[in-house]
């Protein structure tokens, strides 16, 4: 916001006062969130559909657009915005129409505290880390909104796998990050980052072996928290139509949309981050900060997307068991591990 | 200035939302209701500078409780009659509780003595928060934990399946009935 409210600051003068100033970057930082929000949106329903395609020997989408139906999602988007604005009969009504901007906004929320690159970070908080987690857990109220609003048997259960999921899986998540805050020291990405300086053997994820499991368990858990395959139990095609948003159509069904792809690039965003040096190049000084952050996320987006294609669904039993009884005490051992490294290398403050 | 308007829009979202939660007919509403309520005293608390204790806050209350709230109310079945039970025999006590309730607040509110602190920018409070649970309050903490896993256990022990041995008492108990 630093840099906005600079920026604004120079054209405008003196003419905007301090509170001014501030409104007019968080807006403006806003805006741009919702619009990265969007194009995530764009351009990963299309990677999506042509990552399956390859996985599936076929092509994905060839004809919208000259080159590989590189038009699709626009031809998409304007498909959904035509289409009508139902409320089933029976729906609580204010719910209904309510629980997509809740999710919305959870997810808008979170994307706050993500540093693309120098300086470049909607809100610097201290607590930045912790933040990320606390208001991403809000979208489960939208979830278990959305579908008890709908009035489906359908919905309700796809909202109760996925709240049940959401909660579950935000504890192997965050526990996988407390080594990293260990450490650092410090809660705040952009120190997070600035840590992780000088090459890829200063990266979190290769500091000692418990980080590198813990960056796995972070991974897996991102995963089932953004409720994808093979943790796609709330969204079941087979068994649950859609889940959740079963009862959406148009404009509301692609604000879920929007939240779905938006939170599989901010899980990915906060990896990176975290574990994978943010905006540091594999070696060298740092350069195009912004660039290497986004190239790194896209990454673990395409892995997300092949390993989606590829792994069979789990049970609603499997999916219980490998969190409560396998990633969480993993990643307490994890937390103990790198406590006990950090001693023994005298990293220890 | 911006700082009042700040604390009027979080306060008048926090009492609006908890007065909707109290008077909504249904039980659902209420409950999600609460999620408004409990982000704009989340508001509060980071518009006060404890910044830790908003997050915290948004993590426990909304992430945490408020979910188990809504998952138990939502499995509950909602009373569609229009009629609810009215009468002096609810609102008398319903009232008298209130009253005590607010004058306890109050008393407490009005008796302590409120730490003077400066106006400006919040500092760091989470490494100060760190310190001193892991020192001067390390047994409070502790403590507070140990009752969290009695309560863990508790609830464990409580939805437990029956072990193998006894399922198989049962099922063979069963045939002898049968046969």
């Amino acid at each position: 916001m630093q840099v906005m409210t600079d920026l604004f600051a120079r054209i405008f003068g003196d003419g905007l006062s301090p509170l001014g100033l501030l409104v007019a970057g968080g807006l403006t930082m806003a805006l741009i969130m919702a619009l990265v929000m969007a194009l995530c949106a764009i351009v990963f329903t299309w990677a999506e559909r042509k990552v399956a395609g390859f996985i599936q020997s076929r092509y994905g989408p060839m004809r919208v657009g000259r080159w590989h139906g590189v038009l699709q999602p626009v031809a998409d988007m304007v498909k959904i915005l035509g289409k009508e604005d139902i409320v089933p009969q029976d729906a609580d009504k204010p719910l209904f129409l309510l629980a997509p901007f809740v999710i919305f906004v959870g997810s808008l929320m979170a994307w706050a505290a993500i540093p693309f690159a120098p300086g470049f970070i909607a809100a610097d908080l201290d607590l930045g880390l912790f933040y990320i987690f606390a208001v991403s857990s809000a979208a489960t109220i939208g979830i278990l909104m959305a579908g008890w609003a709908s009035n489906n048997k359908w919905s309700l259960y796809g909202a109760a796998r996925g709240a049940a999921q959401a909660v579950s899986y935000e504890i192997p998540l965050a526990l996988a990050c407390i080594p990293v805050v260990m450490i650092t020291g410090s809660l705040n990405m952009n120190d997070i980052v600035i840590a992780q300086q000088g090459g890829i053997w200063r990266w979190h994820f290769l500091h000692d072996p418990f980080l590198f499991v813990a960056f796995l368990l972070y991974f897996v858990a991102s995963i089932a928290e953004v409720n994808r395959g093979p943790f796609d139990l709330p969204e079941t095609e087979s068994e649950l139509v859609a889940g959740y948003h079963t009862e959406y159509t148009g404009m509301r069904f692609a604000f879920f949309f929007l939240a779905e792809y938006a939170n599989l690039f901010l899980v990915s965003c906060i990896a990176t981050a975290v574990f994978l040096g943010g905006w540091q190049p594999l070696f060298g000084p740092v350069f195009l900060p912004g660039l290497v952050f986004v190239i790194k996320a896209v990454l673990l987006v395409l892995l997300q997307m092949w390993l989606r294609w590829t792994l069979p669904r789990l049970r609603v039993d499997q999916l219980m068991h490998v969190c409560w009884k396998v990633m969480v005490p993993l990643a307490l051992v994890c937390v103990l591990g790198a406590g006990i490294w950090m001693l023994a290398t005298g990293q220890a403050g | 200035m911006s700082g009042d308007l700040v604390f009027y829009g979080f306060a008048l979202l926090t009492v609006l939302s908890g007065f909707f939660v109290v008077a909504s007919r249904n039980v659902v509403h209420a409950a999600f209701s609460l999620l408004f309520t409990l982000f704009g005293v989340a508001g509060l608390y980071a518009q006060l500078g404890a910044d830790f204790l908003a997050v915290t806050q948004t993590v426990v209350y909304i992430g945490g409780i408020l979910v188990l709230v809504i998952f138990a109310v939502m499995m509950t079945r909602i009373p569609r009659s229009d009629a609810p039970r009215r009468g002096l025999d609810r609102a008398v006590p319903a009232a008298i509780l209130s009253l005590l309730a607010f004058a306890l607040i109050y008393m407490v509110i009005v008796g302590t003595r409120w730490p003077e602190r400066a106006t400006g920018a919040p500092e760091a409070t989470v490494a100060e928060i760190g310190t001193g649970l892991m020192t001067t309050f390390v047994f409070p903490f502790e403590y507070a934990s140990l009752v969290l896993l009695a309560a863990m256990v508790g609830a464990a022990i409580l939805i437990r399946e029956r072990a193998p041995a006894d399922v198989a008492d049962d099922a063979a108990g069963d045939g002898e009935v049968r046969s």
